[in-house]
């Protein structure tokens, strides 16, 4: 924990984090006015007292549609790292433990699909299935697993060969209940940084395809889909560019800046003086 | 050598099956038939038109005989008509590509033209502005989301400034401009999705060049080169360097799919008429074979980044041939 405190931008992180977090558990009572309240009067004015960070195409109050947005872009993609990371330490543990055939079929099923270009897979799928917000979330998580699947299975190779797993099977434990309760608790530490990573990755792959109209459906705020009215504005109403990507950014960045903190305090490995 | 590489070739088949594979089982999760367009919508179409309109496209037949007819077409690149505007899908990716390469090609010139010497750079002098500001450009890069720089740039470059076109790859009065003109054209209308296309990349690479630049420098053999008294650019760029660069490459590899898929993106975003916006439009239009046919030709065109980074690979490291190419 001291390293961890030391890492003093791992701790800002940590920090905007939970301003975020704040936004999206307690968002009526952070924005004041209503995410989804046309005022025709007001359209794209720019920021004022009453409008923070000004008003959209249709009058709606910019600070509010992000404060809102933020439940959506973060729900989605704490559920679909969840799914990657449940997905990855199942077939990850299975690869390891077992080995052999078991290991070489799932190990090349993860490679194949490592070689798709991620993004075109979801579209792909997104396009046969609707984009709801439901089916975003578990096509970025059924497409992010493989990391956390390699990073188990490499785990796990060099943790069953210890004593303490000999000692579990010589009192007759089960094979499930040695993944379940010795490796992968042990194995648990570099999966929790990937998954920290991993939720700013799908953070940026959620905005990316509501940006493109195939994510998150308008009139429902994510960050991804305010930025495609900045788009359509662009050099007339910078607000509406310039504050949804500064969110994304900041909170992408600030995963990032965490999951290097927490590597760092899981791993202490040697400085590179 | 040859040998090494056609056997890398033969070890890439199975993950093609299996592409094919996956591409074809996303398809198949749509609902209903692709005819249904043409025949439940229309109160006209009698029930055996509908079968005769299936038994045409083979769909009266159990999946995995679908899946092998379809197979055996991909091969040789026959994709079938697009459902939009009945075109072939080969010709119409075909027509596509040409660009979507090269604008990737270009960027990964980029990343590599810039980000390797960064990597190596701030290795080298670590702790020093340049180190501290490349990891912090580092994170950034990894952080921004890729659209939005895009859409900045645009705004301050294109319209603010009025230094570079908007969109498009070519202006509209290109026809008439001498073959020089032509060239800064559209090297003008490029800058910009090039540059973005490799922003991301370009932060991953140098960040991964320096860390191997890093754990290679402290080396025994890096000791003696400089004891044997070797100019330090000898020392980094002849010995250091050929180590270094091993994972940079597998690296590099591992990015091609990244590249492809970032195309829509950028592509939508700057109206430039290549492979990534030709996806987009089939999947607002749900064109499936369009939309299998682009799939299957990104992952297609991955595989072959995956084995040129292989080949890179054993070009730089002996060892690999030496014990893979038997």
């Amino acid at each position: 924990m001291r390293n961890f405190l030391k890492n003093k931008m791992a701790v800002v992180s940590a920090g905007f984090i939970i301003m975020i977090l704040t936004f999206a558990l307690l968002a009526p009572f952070i924005a004041r006015q209503d995410p989804s309240a046309i005022d025709t009067n007001l359209v794209l004015s720019a920021p004022s007292a009453a409008h923070v960070f000004g008003t959209d195409t249709l009058g709606r109050d910019v600070f509010s549609r992000i404060v809102y947005g933020s439940r959506i872009s973060l729900s989605i993609s704490f559920i679909a790292v969840g799914i990657s990371v449940f997905v990855g330490l199942f077939f990850g543990s299975i690869a390891g433990y077992y080995g052999g055939g078991i290991d070489s079929v799932i190990m090349r099923f993860v490679d194949i699909m490592l070689c798709f270009p991620t993004f075109f897979l979801i579209l792909a799928v997104i396009a046969v299935l609707e984009p709801s917000i439901f089916n975003i979330m578990v096509v970025i998580g059924l497409t992010s697993w493989m990391g956390v699947a390699r990073l188990v299975r490499a785990e796990i190779l060099t943790l069953k060969e210890r004593d303490f797993v000999a000692a579990s099977r010589v009192m007759g434990a089960s094979d499930t209940w040695i993944i379940v309760r010795h490796l992968i608790p042990n194995a648990i530490g570099p999966v929790f940084v990937s998954a920290t990573l991993g939720i700013g990755g799908a953070i940026l792959t959620e905005s990316a395809l509501s940006f493109l109209g195939i994510g998150v459906q308008p009139p429902t705020p994510s960050w991804g889909n305010i930025l495609m009215d900045g788009k359509s504005t662009l050099g007339v109403a910078w607000w509406l560019t310039i504050f949804p990507g500064l969110f994304i950014l900041f909170t992408v960045l600030s995963y990032n800046l965490l999951s290097e903190g927490l590597r760092d305090m899981l791993e202490p490995r040697l400085e590179d003086k | 050598m040859l040998r090494y590489i056609a056997k890398r070739s033969i070890g890439l088949i199975p993950v093609f099956f299996g592409i094919t594979l996956i591409s074809f089982f996303v398809i198949h999760l749509a609902p209903g038939k692709p005819t249904d367009i043409q025949t439940s919508l229309n109160p006209k179409v009698s029930y055996e038109a509908r079968a005769r309109l299936e038994k045409l496209y083979g769909l009266d037949k159990p999946v995995y005989v679908q899946y092998f007819s379809w197979l055996k077409r991909i091969v040789i690149f026959d994709f079938g008509r697009s459902y939009v505007d009945d075109r072939l899908v080969s010709e119409k990716i075909a027509e596509r590509i040409p660009i979507t390469l090269l604008i990737n090609i270009l960027s990964m010139m980029l990343i590599l033209g810039i980000g390797i010497p960064l990597g190596i750079l701030s290795a080298v002098r670590r702790g020093s502005l340049l180190d501290k500001s490349t990891t912090v450009l580092t994170f950034i890069g990894f952080s921004i989301p890729e659209f939005w720089v895009a859409l900045l740039l645009m705004s301050l470059f294109s319209i603010t400034l009025g230094w570079l076109p908007i969109s498009g790859i070519k202006s509209l009065d290109f026809e008439y401009y001498s073959l020089g003109a032509k060239i800064l054209d559209v090297a003008k209308h490029l800058i910009l999705p090039v540059a973005i296309a490799a922003f991301g990349s370009l932060a991953g690479i140098s960040r991964y060049m320096r860390t191997a630049m890093v754990g290679v420098i402290h080396q025994d053999y890096i000791r003696t080169a400089r004891a044997k008294g070797l100019t330090e650019s000898q020392v980094i760029y002849k010995h250091a360097l050929k180590n270094a660069i091993l994972p940079v490459i597998t690296i590099l590899g591992l990015s091609v799919p990244g590249l492809i898929g970032g195309s829509v993106i950028f592509e939508s975003i700057f109206a430039i008429p290549g492979m990534g916006r030709l996806f987009y439009e089939s999947v607002m239009a749900r064109d499936y074979s369009t939309i299998m046919g682009i799939l299957t030709i990104g992952a297609f065109l991955t595989l072959l980044g995956n084995l040129l980074a292989d080949i890179a690979y054993s070009y730089a490291d002996p060892r690999i041939r030496a014990t893979e190419g038997e």
